[in-house]
């Protein structure tokens, strides 16, 4: 049972949200929250320590503590808050290697959750529909949080490997949405104007932010050993996202994209590296099948819910938005059956 | 033990300290504190969906629902609001079941027919443009396809190629089976046919779902209409998934090798892939219904292949037809050959056992049964068809 719980990432948003969570719970007496910079939320009674897991003062943090759980959310998606790609790689993938080296070493840890993305599996157009824990992914990934999330999944299956007494959860989120959480996606959908891939409507899956903590929560306070897939049921194509939003679209052709995705990163208006353009061509699905069993997490919020949520909750508005569709409709209506009763 | 216990996710001791915290956050976890506040008293979990039936049973009901409630229930307007029912059948042709308020101010007359037509239009375009579709995780669009995509074919069916369709009653009425047919024709109007075929002709108006090439995943809007249509790729994980779900499958194993094939070897078939069909079928259990497709190979006969032009392209081939590519885009017209389908009796697959997947030669030698069927059906319909044309 869960009693010392370490969280690594704690000053981004999910990470304090799951930290304050923790602490809540009778049954944990500590909550240390790591991160390189202070939290901008209140953590509660939560500790925090300003440690870099890139630097052994981790393992020091471990022990002293006699931490038993260690939750790893310190995976970064964007290099736009790190300060570049290679700051981003470093706290990836270095980070977790000096994380694991010291949990290793710490006889008192018994779990490992980590927080990963099924960003894993690529997206290409040879993908399978759904992908299972156990397909492969059919392109690797050359770049970005892809690349970053298939390295630090490897780390920590070596880490399995040799300290095969603890339990290790990995847990690989589609993309979070919901009123609060910020990610490269949701600052996409943000756009006045969203710019698509032209002939392309990929499938894409959401996991609602309340979903995703609770999926978390249960893997750090259940034994739940396992690769997971985290994502809500059902799929949402892009245009259908896009229009969820109320905002038009423009789709580009598909040479003319990376030249765009530049322009837009330089901006730093939303993350267009090379992988989300391919994830906005072809998308992915995952299975959730072992979620349902093994995690015993039925997701709250389907994709399509979820990402209504994160609409209403943004108070994203658009000349398309729901309310001024049905009003034309409306009208013509009116039109229509008027005309008719006339005529 | 843990199932036993409060979890404030969005919860309110959290949510007290959390400054940062916006009020539309707290609207929208509105859905998980009314639930909360019904599971107080009990001290057990809203949120571990399997432990409060309570808070499973709010949750389910609010996700399956397709009607709006009002009143009596604690939840807020926000978790319901932009749902709707379930988008009828054929929206263009169904009755409007939604949006049609307008109508009420008519005194009680019953609208006219092409006002109602008029309405389901209307609702039809509101809920393309609001993206309220359903779609299901291959990227199934039943509405799309229905009302715009097989409507738009259906001529070419009905009058262009005449198709006659033999032997529907050898396809399943419901539960998954696996239409295997041959391919012909330089672009796959064959499997829109059949698509047709089985949608507008069969007694259960079941969909067809397809299996295609990635290549077609891979360019645009292609891509785009094949998933929206029904097409998923060609591999065994999502042939055994749609499979297991009941669902009828059409796959035409030749590929490219068929559809790309010079005239002077048509109804000829080609090497029937790997066999995966075969052992996608036999893993899930499902009948394999052998279907000839005879009227497609005379649409553009393929007297010649630009290799260089095709390998520049990254395309297959790219034909040359005695009226393409010299007449321009009048050359893409088709012939207009007539069509038989004829869908053969269906193979069992449930007497090899479960483990039959995994004997490559089984696997062999009922690939060849489903080709020799197939092979035999075509030169009978040849036999039959009085000409070409006609």
């Amino acid at each position: 049972m869960a009693r010392v719980v370490m969280v690594t990432g704690v000053s981004r948003h999910l990470g304090g949200r799951f930290a304050q969570l923790l602490q809540a719970d009778p049954d944990i007496t500590r909550v240390i929250g790591v991160d390189v910079v202070p939290p901008k939320q209140d953590l509660g009674d939560a500790e925090f320590v300003r440690a870099d897991i890139r630097n052994p003062i981790i393992g020091k943090v471990i022990s002293r503590a006699e931490v038993d759980t260690v939750v790893h959310m310190a995976v970064l998606a964007t290099p736009v808050g790190a300060g570049g790609r290679a700051t981003m790689k470093e706290i990836n993938v270095i980070g977790t290697m000096q994380l694991l080296a010291a949990c290793q070493k710490a006889p008192s840890v018994a779990k490992l959750v980590v927080k990963s993305s099924t960003s894993v599996y690529g997206s290409s157009p040879r993908d399978p529909a759904m992908f299972t824990e156990d397909q492969e992914p059919q392109a690797l990934a050359r770049s970005g949080y892809a690349k970053d999330s298939v390295e630090v999944e490897g780390y920590v299956r070596g880490f399995a490997r040799r300290r095969p007494d603890v339990i290790v959860s990995t847990l690989r989120f589609a993309n979070f949405v919901g009123p609060v959480v910020r990610t490269a996606l949701t600052s996409y959908f943000s756009l006045p104007v969203v710019p698509t891939l032209l002939g392309f409507d990929p499938r894409l899956q959401f996991i609602h932010e309340r979903d995703g903590l609770e999926a978390m929560w249960r893997a750090t306070l259940e034994d739940r050993p396992g690769t997971f897939n985290v994502a809500g049921d059902g799929v949402l194509t892009l245009s259908q996202a896009v229009r969820r939003t109320g905002r038009p679209s423009v789709p580009l052709p598909q040479p003319a994209a990376p030249l765009l995705g530049q322009v837009m990163r330089r901006l730093g208006l939303a993350d267009f590296s090379s992988e989300q353009l391919r994830f906005l061509a072809y998308g992915r699905g995952v299975d959730t099948t072992r979620m349902k069993e093994g995690l015993g997490l039925i997701p709250h919020y389907t994709s399509a819910e979820a990402f209504d949520d994160f609409v209403r909750g943004q108070g994203l508005r658009g000349p398309l938005s729901r309310d001024s569709v049905t009003a034309v409709e409306q009208r013509l209506l009116d039109v229509v059956t008027h005309g008719g009763a006339r005529g | 033990m843990a199932d036993a216990r409060v979890i404030p996710i969005d919860g309110d001791r959290p949510r007290r300290r959390a400054s940062t915290a916006s009020a539309a956050d707290a609207v929208a976890a509105g859905a998980s504190r009314a639930s909360g506040e019904r599971a107080r008293g009990r001290r057990s979990s809203p949120l571990l969906a399997g432990a409060d039936p309570a808070g499973t049973s709010l949750s389910r009901s609010r996700r399956t629902s397709g009607t709006r409630r009002t009143g009596g229930t604690r939840e807020p307007a926000a978790a319901d609001a932009g749902r709707e029912p379930p988008p009828p059948a054929d929206p263009l042709s169904a009755d409007a079941s939604d949006g049609t308020d307008g109508t009420d101010g008519t005194g009680g007359r019953p609208p006219a027919e092409w006002e109602q037509k008029a309405a389901a239009a209307l609702a039809f375009l509101r809920r393309r443009l609001t993206g309220e579709v359903e779609v299901d995780e291959f990227g199934f669009d039943p509405e799309l396809t229905d009302a715009v995509l097989l409507r738009l074919m259906r001529p070419l069916y009905d009058r262009y190629f005449r198709v006659e369709v033999r032997g529907l009653e050898n396809v399943p009425s419901h539960g998954g089976a696996l239409v295997v047919a041959n391919h012909s024709g330089t672009i796959p109007l064959d499997s829109v046919m059949t698509q047709i075929a089985l949608r507008e002709h069969h007694p259960a108006r079941r969909h067809l779902r397809m299996l295609g090439a990635d290549l077609i995943f891979q360019t645009p809007f292609v891509g785009e209409v094949a998933r929206k249509t029904g097409t998923t790729l060609a591999c065994n994980a999502d042939a055994e998934r749609l499979l297991s779900k009941g669902e009828l499958v059409g796959v035409w194993p030749e590929g490219f090798k068929g559809i790309g094939k010079p005239f002077s070897e048509r109804y000829k078939l080609q090497r029937f892939g790997r066999g995966g069909f075969v052992s996608a079928a036999l893993r899930t259990g499902v009948p394999i219904v052998p279907c000839a497709i005879v009227g497609a190979e005379e649409i553009y006969p393929v007297i010649g292949n630009m290799r260089t032009v095709a390998r520049l392209l990254g395309l297959p081939y790219v034909p040359v037809t005695p009226t393409f590519p010299w007449l321009g885009p009048l050359g893409a017209i088709p012939l207009p050959s007539k069509w038989i389908i004829e869908f053969g009796e269906p193979i069992d697959t449930t007497e090899h056992g479960p483990g039959a997947a995994e004997d490559p030669m089984l696997v062999f030698n009922i690939t060849d049964q489903v080709r020799e069927t197939i092979q035999h059906a075509l030169y009978r319909l040849l036999m039959d068809r009085r000409s070409v044309f006609f």
